[in-house]
């Protein structure tokens, strides 16, 4: 079944005492781009390495296409891997280099040619071919080892940090060249990074990795917008988090009692009762900041609350404010333009009012307290040198 | 290059390339040039040219010794790195405490004299000796058949002397070959020994080079062991070297026999060297006819 391509099922991989996947079950459909995205030592590797035929799951099974595939050597998987160090052979061409697997598959010699020769067009390197892999630049190694990985067309191509050796521009450029390779050769694509911005930009869907686990699996928008726990939350992007208690519902909305901030009207998408103890994500880019109080016509029912303005950091794009309301510290971001009508010069020690749409709130479902250190914590309070 | 930069090179290379002249050509030279004179009755030489001494090795039948010395001496080149491949790949492979008591348990031996040990592998395969004895319990032998004094004695024991100079050299380069590239030809569907043989050992191409020439040249020179396990019918050039020198006072036949060895040590260092030669040429061309090939497929 086309969604049910590469399966994990109940997939634990120990290494000693330490679990580095654990109890992982999800699928990847074919033809997609899928991302593993999470912070480093949470497993994303040693997942992919199970998919590889490089390691062993201690426990569970993996499927692909239909076919139980985790006692087969990596010789014998149709699954083909872009390692983060490129692993082109220094002592071939580039021409060799990509015509390996076709060699080993005893391809007839004018259709290994003309393969070699379409992909190298492709990858724009047609005049490199008979460079050694120490002539290359980064990015055009990067070019050369996905064309490798290519060139037979495998079920499914493995991806493990492959732009992390480039500079940024190049990242972005390559970036591009990744998804436009990807329509063009209609492969599935696993493609495993801790940077957040890569796989939001890239992919169909993303798998959300702590601790070996998956937190989420989702599109980009949905985990941005609603992350299931406190770590997909903080990891991705930034967040304010409030605690507090479902005081009233009112249809779709309720209102939470927030320690030290008031009553807080959020979307209860979950329906949950009057009681519950909520954590409500709200990420600084939804907070608007302004001297005066917001315009009727932006609607009841919105939240709105007077804070003092601790910090302010410009950071090019936006400019952040740290702000404290009750007792309670908040971040907001802010960006900079002559046509945004309420663009004051907001700064230190203004008194502002921060204001929200209740739909820009989200309530994790499951919260840790250690994820919060996730999130940049305010800058430590200046003495004023000055009265 | 530069002018500058080769001015450089030259003043680098050239402490060794004094030290080679005044340590190694002058004394080769020396000996060849002995064997141009006629031995002199106190076992030195005597001056004046001949060329008697050359027709008398000629007249010799060393032939079958000359031959002898380079067949023994590939075979245990040979063997020393086949034997020696996976034993580097393994050791490179384990973490780097077992690499460190590994590599010192393959230096040991070479705490003990290497006479003693040669001595030791003679008391081995004496008739009366350890191996002899399991043979026959095993029923693979008879007390007939003589382990000692003979060319596989020699061929034995030679591997077992020189297989640390060539696991040490093939282990210095396989401890910097990047393991990930066999990962990426599995990958790519090779087999462990494909992969073993296409990716790993043209990466440790170098110190199988470096292995062989630590191998094959003291093989060639060999003297103590076939002197104390080979038989009457199995000597080497070194025992002859020796002979001559010590027992017949021979200087020049010594000194010409010597060049004799020396030339069969050059002959396989001259064929190394035109393999790879060779191998750049190959390259060379291919990347001539592929461009042929794109300049043709190009103008179609
Ligand atoms: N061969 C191994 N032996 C022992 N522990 C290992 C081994 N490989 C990985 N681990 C451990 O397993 C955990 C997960 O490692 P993994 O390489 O999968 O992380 P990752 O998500 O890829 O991180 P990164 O983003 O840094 O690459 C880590 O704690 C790591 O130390
Ligand atoms: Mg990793």
């Amino acid at each position: 079944m086309a969604d049910e391509f590469l399966v994990f099922d109940h997939v634990t991989k120990r290494f000693g005492a330490l679990t580095a996947v654990d109890d992982v079950s999800f699928s990847i459909k074919k033809g997609e781009f899928f991302s593993l995205l999470g912070p480093s030592g949470c497993g994303k590797t040693t997942l992919l390495r199970m998919v590889g035929g490089f390691e062993r799951p201690d426990s569970g099974r993996i499927y692909l296409d239909g076919k139980d595939i985790t006692d087969a050597p990596p010789n014998m998987r149709r699954v083909h891997t872009v390692f983060q160090n490129y692993a082109l052979f220094p002592t071939m061409t580039i021409w060799d280099n990509i015509a390996f697997s076709l060699r080993l598959a005893k391809k007839p010699k004018a259709e290994i040619e003309e393969s070699v020769d379409a992909i190298l067009e492709m990858i724009r390197m047609s005049d490199h071919a008979w460079k050694y892999p120490s002539q290359l630049s980064g990015g055009q190694k990067q070019r050369v080892a996905i064309a490798r990985a290519l060139v037979d067309r495998p079920q499914v191509l493995l991806l493990d940090e492959p732009l992390a050796a480039l500079d940024l521009k190049l990242r972005q450029h390559m970036l591009l060249e990744l998804d436009t390779i990807h329509d063009q050769v209609g492969i599935t694509f696993v493609y495993v990074t801790h940077d957040q911005g890569e796989a939001m930009s890239l992919s169909d869907r993303i798998a959300v990795m702590n601790l070996g686990k998956v937190e989420q699996l989702d599109t980009a928008a949905k985990i941005y917008e609603a992350p299931r726990s406190s770590f997909v939350a903080a990891f991705i992007g930034d967040t304010n988090f409030l605690v507090g208690e479902i005081v009233s519902t009112e249809g779709d909305y309720c209102t939470i009692k927030v320690e030290g901030l008031g009553a807080v009207s959020a979307y209860n998408d979950r329906k949950l009762d009057v009681g519950r103890k909520v954590h409500l994500s709200v990420r600084p880019e939804k907070i608007r900041v302004t001297l005066n109080p917001p315009p009727p016509e932006k609607g009841a029912g919105i939240n709105i609350f007077t804070a003092e303005v601790t910090d302010v950091i410009y950071q090019g794009v936006y400019t952040k404010y740290w702000l404290k309301s009750g007792g309670r510290s908040m971040s907001a971001l802010k960006p900079h333009s002559r046509f945004l009508l309420d663009q004051e010069s907001i700064t230190w020690k203004d008194r502002v009012y921060l204001w929200w749409h209740p739909d820009d709130g989200y309530m994790v479902e499951n919260f840790s307290p250690m994820d919060v250190s996730l999130i940049q914590d305010p800058p430590a309070p200046k003495e004023s040198s000055t009265p | 290059m530069t002018r500058s930069g080769r001015w450089a090179e030259w003043g680098v290379s050239l402490p060794s390339f004094v030290w080679l002249t005044v340590f190694f050509v002058v004394p080769t030279l020396i000996v060849l040039s002995i064997a141009f004179h006629a031995p002199s009755s106190d076992g030195g030489f005597a001056s004046g040219f001949t060329m008697e001494t050359w027709k008398a090795v000629v007249r010799t039948p060393y032939k079958e010794i000359v031959w002898r010395t380079i067949w023994i001496s590939a075979v245990t080149t040979a063997v020393c790195i086949l034997l020696s491949l996976p034993c580097a790949y393994s050791i490179a492979r384990m973490n780097t405490r077992w690499r460190a008591i590994v590599a010192g348990l393959i230096m040991l031996p070479f705490w003990t004299s290497f006479i003693v040990r040669v001595f030791a592998w003679r008391t081995l395969l004496n008739p009366e000796g350890f191996l002899q004895h399991v043979l026959i319990a095993l029923g693979l032998a008879d007390a007939s058949v003589s382990l000692n004094y003979n060319s596989g004695a020699i061929l034995v024991v030679s591997v077992y002397s020189f297989l640390p100079f060539a696991i040490m050299p093939i282990y210095t380069a396989a401890e910097k070959f990047d393991f990930s590239l066999m990962e990426a030809a599995r990958d790519l569907g090779a087999r462990s020994f494909f992969a073993f043989r296409k990716i790993f050992l043209p990466g440790v191409k170098r110190g199988v080079v470096s292995a062989i020439l630590m191998v094959f040249i003291p093989a060639i020179g060999s003297y103590v062991i076939p002197d104390l396990v080979g038989g009457r019918d199995s000597e080497l050039i070194g025992n002859k070297i020796y002979q001559r020198t010590f027992p017949d006072r021979n200087l020049p036949h010594a000194s010409a026999l010597a060049a004799v060895m020396g030339f069969s040590v050059l002959l396989p260092l001259a064929w190394v060297a035109w393999m790879i030669k060779r191998q750049d040429a190959r390259e060379a061309k291919r990347l001539a006819e592929a461009t042929a090939r794109k300049l043709s497929g190009g103008a179609a």
